[in-house]
């Protein structure tokens, strides 16, 4: 399948106008795909209405998996399926399981919230990115729109980014 | 914007731009090796070739070729493994810790630190496992695997095993934590890179990275949770290090002060060790504006303080085998500093207690010289430390008859030199082609930094 994405960009240089300029942007009734920038710029979610992510709750939900999983392997290993005689102690207490149980759920938590992450975000080695401007790992934020998903016109759009204090304003294509 | 206080001083010098910062990294990346970095890599490789030849023999021999005897069963391996492991300490530390206290002191030193650490607990792992001797038995033992024998499980209530689990989970997650920061430095080598085989290499390695403000905000939520996680296994590890002597019965090893006292001689090396590498790292790659003297200056606190910690437990510790009025434990110590190993307790003394607190004089810890000495000094004293816990308890058996000293051998030098090969080979590699300076990082602090400079 083959279709064509038009996107408008506006090329900014300074995080603080590129706040600005997304809350001016989207009062004006622009929809804004997305934002790219070399760096992670404190409040742009904020700006851009994005929701808390909930991959805490992924990490706690892992971790709670690998303390489950440890202790109802050393309870079961040594308490059941092989009862060992250690100096006459009980053949199972919790104290000696403590260190065990705290690294696998620290491992599991860990692998568990970082596996969810690439997944949620598409992050894998064979993945072909859409380069919007080979400047956004460099110094420049990039705003991009989607026109199709917009129902101003081109030119409004771009006056409107133009507006909002964008160094550049560009137009990008993707044949996908 | 973001507003730090006045009294503190601009992290990143020079008024660089963020384009700067890219070029400055990169270059490194994409240049040819240089003499040095050559000369540093053919140095190492010998090393490590020597060092192979100890290793192979002994996995031939068995470990018999090492100096241990019935009475000093565990000397050099196991002081090199903890000495190691101590060393891998710093990374997490600098990236974790200083990132829930929002030092951004942390920005330009964290990757470095953290490949450091990697390394080095590749190092310390191998002590443990060569000392089994039979190292293919050894990983399988290790392991809670079924068996043959009934299964027959892992004994969960020894520290040998927690350390199995802690140095592992260690060594995983802070490869995730290294990894996860390197992902958007891969993305600008890649928009970068002028050849077929470095854009297919770093564009693998980037796993696609477009920098979305979706996805910043979600990897901000990983660093975070990652560095909460990493915390509290940091300070495990070397606890649960330090229970393999404390949960003994072994005069001079059976004491409760050891997990914190361990954890403390872990950040004191580990922030020797970083400052021994990024002295020379700044000054070959020419990376002066990024890690400033003030970077050193913070870092030589750091040791000050856990130097100071560190001392603290050895007096607490004698004075406790004094007020205990336990006779043997008594004479573990007064042997240890006035027996047949005075001089490694005077070496570990000096190297540990008294030279660090040359550093209260700021001339001497804003000194690029007196700094990497003294660096080196404390990596020396921490290996004394380890040596003299170990050997010191264990050469006077509890039967005089068992009485022995402990001679090294050549494969016992020979084994530590293959880590040392080792740990600088893969730093040099790491050095050359993976970016040393968190790019993203720095570049957020970047406008922070150049609004202070030109005040």
């Amino acid at each position: 399948m083959e279709s064509n994405k038009h996107f408008v960009l506006g090329v900014y240089e300074d995080e603080d106008v590129l706040l600005d300029a997304v809350g001016k942007v989207r009062e004006s009734g622009v929809k804004i795909h997305e934002v790219y920038s070399p760096f992670p710029v404190h409040g742009l979610d904020g700006a851009l209405g994005y929701k808390m992510t909930r991959l805490p709750k992924a990490a706690f939900m892992f971790g709670l998996l690998g303390t489950t999983l440890a202790l109802t392997m050393q309870i079961g290993m040594l308490g059941f399926d092989w009862p060992m005689i250690i100096g006459g102690k009980d053949f199972f207490s919790i104290p000696p399981f403590i260190p065990v149980t705290f690294e696998l759920t620290v491992l599991l938590s860990a692998l568990g919230m970082v596996g969810t992450f690439m997944i949620v975000s598409d992050l894998k080695p064979y993945k072909k990115p859409r380069i919007y401007d080979i400047r956004i790992t460099d110094d420049k934020h990039v705003m991009a729109i989607d026109l199709a998903k917009n129902k101003m016109s081109k030119d409004e759009i771009k006056k409107i980014i133009q507006g909002s204090g964008a160094s550049e304003v560009n137009d990008k294509d993707f044949e996908e | 914007m973001q507003v730090t206080s006045t009294v503190r001083e601009a992290l990143v010098t020079g008024n660089k731009t963020v384009h700067d910062v890219t070029e400055d990294i990169c270059r490194q990346v994409e240049g040819k090796p240089t003499k040095s970095w050559m000369l540093g890599m053919a140095v190492s490789l010998a090393a490590l070739g020597i060092g192979a030849y100890a290793v192979l023999t002994l996995l031939w021999q068995g470990i018999g070729v090492w100096g241990l005897n019935k009475t000093v069963g565990w000397a050099w391996d196991i002081t090199n493994f903890v000495w190691w492991v101590g060393i891998g300490h710093a990374g997490t530390l600098i990236s974790a810790i200083l990132l829930l206290f929002r030092q951004k002191w942390r920005m330009s030193i964290n990757r470095a630190a953290e490949a450091m650490t990697i390394f080095a607990v590749i190092c310390a792992a191998m002590f443990p496992a060569l000392h089994m001797g039979r190292l293919w038995l050894g990983f399988y033992w290790a392991l809670p695997l079924p068996n043959t024998f009934g299964s027959l499980w892992v004994n969960f209530n020894s520290p040998l095993l927690w350390d199995v689990f802690a140095i592992s989970t260690y060594f995983t997650v802070s490869l995730v934590f290294w990894y996860i920061g390197l992902i958007p430095d891969f993305a600008s080598i890649r928009d970068r890179a002028k050849n077929k085989i470095s854009k297919a290499v770093y564009g693998a390695l980037s796993f696609g990275w477009d920098g979305a403000a979706k996805t910043w905000s979600r990897y901000e939520s990983v660093a975070l949770i990652l560095a909460g996680l990493a915390t509290p296994l940091v300070l495990s590890v070397h606890t649960i290090v330090s229970m393999d002597f404390a949960t003994s019965v072994i005069p001079g090893w059976h004491t409760t002060i050891f997990p914190p006292y361990f954890v403390a001689g872990a950040i004191f090396s580990g922030f020797a060790m970083v400052l021994t590498l990024m002295l020379v790292t700044r000054k070959v790659f020419k990376l002066e504006d990024y890690i400033t003297i003030n970077h050193i200056e913070l870092m030589n606190i750091v040791i000050i303080i856990t130097g100071s910690i560190v001392g603290i437990a050895y007096i607490t510790e004698f004075f406790i085998a004094w007020y205990s009025g336990v006779e043997a434990e008594q004479y573990a110590f007064i042997n240890r500093a006035f027996g047949p190993y005075w001089w490694a307790y005077a070496t570990m003394m000096t190297c540990n207690v008294i030279s660090p607190q040359l550093f209260w004089v700021k001339s001497i810890r804003t000194n690029i010289a007196a700094t990497f000495i003294l660096s080196i000094v404390v990596n020396i004293g921490m290996w004394f430390e380890r040596f003299v816990i170990i050997v010191t308890s264990l050469h006077r058996d509890f039967l005089p008859s068992s009485w022995a000293m402990f001679y090294p051998t050549f494969y016992d030098v020979g084994v530590y030199l293959f880590t040392f090969g080792l740990f600088f080979t893969a730093f040099l590699l790491f050095a050359k082609f993976f970016p040393v300076i968190n790019m993203a990082e720095v570049k957020s602090i970047i406008k922070s930094s150049s609004l202070k400079e030109k005040k």
